[in-house]
């Protein structure tokens, strides 16, 4: 997002700026957001989690006017905001199970309709624990039947809360409790874990995306986009977690800013099935600064050294780069060239 | 209550758990000196003028009265500072240094333009000040002086007010109406000037005219003379006088091929007259290399746009009518010139000498406790002399000599006097930290290459007196305002606000503390300081 015509010094990269006009500033530089999820919640200091879950649901709410219900799947999110009986979220928020979020989501889209209440509008969220393995096949289901539901993936790369376990979503050569730094293939295996992003485009449903909290103009601009539609619609926010990626709490938004400049984290818009939209790499940096101060990778830089490794990551982060058209003005995702 | 089924606690809200006891850092804005300021010899609050200067409008009238509490000369300055700001500045090292001078041309135009002025707000002291020599630095110490409610006199030896800014600065790069209206603005605020009134006895004038103060800044205009053997058809003249005569109106007689021999900006100020004059060959010589002179980069540039020709490494030994022997010089090992022995001649109808400047001290011969060394009066920290209540600043005492350097002697002056008069202890200014670059997360500023002034096309540059440089229009001017990066300060932009993940940066927007750390909840985790753009939030330990 880029404003005309004069240079606006931060433009819309920071949060706010002075100089623009309020309509034009985030909903996070508003001193009214709604603050979907208050202080004292229990997330660890630095959490990306649950800044992406305040960035995403204010946006939610300013779309909705306020006039949204959320369904939470176990996991972090849940745990670290509602230790009985005290909670931190500000909107009308039901704790499902760990697997079933987007099926209760679902259901309570159409309970909604049942009462004629259709302009009351539901989002479903999980991490990537609760999405890409647990709660996959009632995400699928959720997606076939294009319920009127957005559901968000809160993505960590891994089961964090339970003492940060490997998951489906978690990347290759990352060291976990069940994937160990040891041996001559250390960390979580290559050629395994999958993108559902790209699984939700299979669905053909009217809306996908992808997002990191160190972008927020462009995840709230995908909210708003999300929620100005119907039907199911699916958006995966990438978002680093201090304790599981071993990285410091101060730099949650320049890793998941590295993840996209590297081409680690492709960010991009799909609707029914066709990329849309992709967000450029604006200062190309090789996967090593990426890898480097997150200490799950911290075996890649050790004695030996696993160059090896490292360059099997750079190479996924150039396909990933070729194949959505991340870098300068090469439009090529490959949807394009069908 | 009656609760509901399963149910035995009201629901409560997480804001009783204060998280911020998790912290062992906290965060705080900090105010550092950017680097701009600290290398303005003025003392220009250059950031905060720029950040008025970005809101465009009403803005422009802000920075510039901004300015105007350093420093008189807004549209001088924009044109004639070698600018010490931008090559401190930080974004430099991002691409290109915001174009500081640039911005204050357009600021100091503008006022020009629109007729803003100051006024005297101090109620009257009743302390009378001299002022010796209306240049820069006493002009600058006259305006702050009155500016504090003190009756200001300048004594000026000459026939006009402006010292080197009018018998030193061609006009093609300071024209004279820009020049007379910003002296006019001090001279309005009640300042007197008179002219044609050389102080020779400062003892006796100060008693005469009842002064409790004075600020002697006579300049440095006597042309340093270097023994050269000439012939009597030989035509050599100073730099100093023909520049001085030039504003005066004369024509200097030069012929077709003039030598200049120096390395300054006075040399090259010379050397592009004499084009302008007519000459069709100005060759500068210069006893070392070119990036040993201590001329600025930008006039050696511009001089060699309008076919000033340079001779390096090269002395002259001998000057006759129409020709000169010059010798080869090699530097030696510590980077000084040595002889070679080679010599060689240069065709020249006349010789300029710009080889420095020397202080004309004679009005302190009557006053053997104001100690004068090397040529230049010494002066303590406060700019005060040897004697009691006199003060002197600019070229006459030790230092880089330039029109920045000499206004900010007049203002740092002016404050000592103030206090001096008042019988206050001089103020210290409390040593500040720098704001490095290091310091500042660049991510979030727009890329924005630099606009540059345009400049005059070379063939009315070696013709006409015409002001080479030209200014930014509005558009430019407030682009180039927006490329300042706020090093070290806050300049409100959300992110903190933003980027903590527990709602504890509140925003509460009062002027000067836009915003407040809750400690209630803040857990230390340090997003804010890292992803402030400007560096403005550093994070402290926590007592445990």
């Amino acid at each position: 997002m880029t404003v005309e015509p004069k240079l606006y010094q931060v433009d819309t990269f920071a949060v706010g700026n002075r100089l623009l006009d309020p309509a034009q500033r985030s909903e996070q530089a508003r001193a009214d957001r709604s603050n979907a999820i208050t202080s004292g919640h229990r997330a660890c200091q630095g959490c990306g989690e649950v800044l992406g879950a305040r960035y995403v649901l204010d946006a939610a709410m300013r779309a909705t006017g306020g006039n949204m219900v959320a369904a939470n799947a176990t996991g972090c999110l849940e745990v670290f905001s509602t230790p009985y009986p005290e909670t931190s979220w500000q909107l009308p928020w039901l704790h499902s199970l760990f697997g079933n979020a987007p099926a209760v989501a679902s259901g309570m889209a159409a309970a909604l309709r049942a009462q004629g209440r259709s302009d009351t509008r539901v989002v479903a969220q999980a991490g990537d624990g609760g999405t890409v393995d647990i709660g996959f096949g009632c995400l699928s289901g959720m997606f076939e039947r294009n319920d009127d539901v957005l559901f968000v993936c809160y993505d960590n790369e891994g089961y964090m809360n339970t003492g940060v376990q490997r998951s489906g979503a978690t990347p290759p050569a990352a060291r976990t409790a069940n994937t160990k730094a040891l041996g001559p293939e250390p960390g979580n295996a290559f050629g395994q874990g999958k993108f559902v992003p790209l699984i939700a485009m299979a669905h053909e449903i009217p809306y996908v995306a992808t997002a990191t909290v160190a972008d927020l103009r462009d995840l709230e601009a995908k909210v708003e986009t999300a929620m100005g539609m119907s039907g199911a619609r699916y958006l995966h926010v990438l978002v680093p977690c201090p304790l599981g990626w071993g990285s410091a709490s101060e730099d949650t938004i320049k890793v998941a800013r590295l993840a996209r400049e590297t081409g680690i984290f492709p960010v991009f818009e799909a609707e029914r099935g066709r990329i849309t939209a992709v967000s450029k790499i604006r200062r190309w940096q090789p996967v090593e600064e990426y890898l480097r101060i997150q200490r799950r990778y911290a075996h890649l830089f050790g004695e030996p050294r696993r160059d090896d490794i490292v360059a099997r990551i750079q190479a996924q982060a150039d396909h990933n780069i070729d194949r959505f058209g991340l870098l300068d003005d090469d439009p090529g995702y490959e949807q394009d060239q069908e | 209550m009656e609760k509901p089924f399963a149910i035995t606690l009201d629901v409560g809200s997480s804001k009783a758990n204060k998280t911020g006891s998790w912290r062992t850092e906290r965060p705080v804005y900090v105010d550092l000196l950017p680097p701009c300021s600290n290398a303005c010899p003025a003392g220009e609050d250059v950031r905060s003028w720029l950040y008025d200067a970005e809101e465009g409008g009403a803005g422009y009238e802000r920075a510039w009265r901004t300015i105007m509490e350093d420093n008189p000369f807004p549209a001088i300055m924009g044109r004639v500072c070698y600018h010490p700001c931008e090559t401190a500045c930080n974004r430099g090292q991002l691409d290109e240094a915001v174009g500081i001078n640039s911005v204050e041309r357009f600021l100091g135009d503008e006022a020009l333009r629109e007729g803003w002025s100051v006024s005297v707000d101090a109620p009257s002291t009743g302390k009378k000040v001299l002022v010796v020599g209306a240049g820069p630095s006493g002009l600058s110490a006259a305006y702050h002086l009155a500016r504090r409610g003190h009756a200001v006199t300048i004594l000026e030896a000459g026939p006009m007010a402006g010292g080197m800014m009018r018998f030193g600065i061609p006009a093609y790069r300071l024209p004279r109406e820009v020049l007379d209206a910003e002296v006019q603005r001090i001279l309005d605020l009640g300042v007197r000037l008179e002219l044609d009134a050389k102080v020779t006895d400062l003892d006796a004038t100060m008693a005469e005219g009842g002064y409790d103060a004075a600020f002697l800044s006579v300049g440095a205009q006597v042309g340093r003379r270097a023994y050269i053997p000439a012939g009597s058809a030989a035509h050599v003249l100073d730099a100093v006088s023909m520049l001085h005569g030039l504003a005066e109106g004369e024509r200097p007689l030069l012929g077709r091929r003039v030598a200049v021999y120096g390395g300054g900006n006075t040399a090259l100020d010379a050397a592009r007259t004499a084009r302008r004059l007519g000459a069709s060959e100005a060759v500068v010589v210069y006893r070392r290399t070119r990036d040993r002179m201590p001329a600025h980069e930008s006039e050696v540039r511009e001089a060699e746009d309008e076919g000033v020709l340079f001779r390096w490494l090269t002395t002259i030994k001998q000057v006759e009518g129409g020709a000169m022997t010059v010798e080869r010089m090699e530097l030696d090992d510590t980077g000084f010139p040595q002889p070679t022995g080679e010599v060689d001649e240069l065709a020249a109808d006349s010789l300029v000498l710009a080889l420095g400047q020397d202080t004309d001290l004679s009005l302190l011969d009557a006053m053997p406790d104001v100690a004068v060394d090397d040529g230049v009066v010494q002066v303590d920290g406060t700019l005060m002399t040897g004697r009691p209540g006199v003060f002197a600043g600019g070229d006459m005492v030790p230092g880089e000599r330039s029109v920045t350097v000499g206004v900010g002697h007049g203002r740092h002056a002016a404050e000592q006097i103030d206090a001096w008069l008042a019988g206050r202890a001089p103020r210290v200014p409390a040593d500040r930290a720098v704001a490095p670059y290091d310091g500042l997360n660049t991510w979030y500023f727009a890329d924005a290459p630099r606009t540059h002034r345009p400049t005059l096309e070379t063939v009315r540059r070696q013709s006409t007196f015409d002001e080479v440089v030209q200014g930014l229009d509005e558009d430019n001017a407030l682009y180039e305002a927006r490329r300042c990066m706020s090093c070290g300060t806050c300049f409100q932009c959300d992110n903190c606000f933003g980027v903590c993940p527990d709602n504890a940066v509140l925003k509460i927007g009062r002027p000067g503390e836009p915003y407040l750390i809750d400690l209630d909840y803040c857990k230390g985790c340090g997003l804010c300081a890292s992803e402030c753009p400007s560096g403005a939030i550093a994070m402290e330990p926590e007592e445990i």
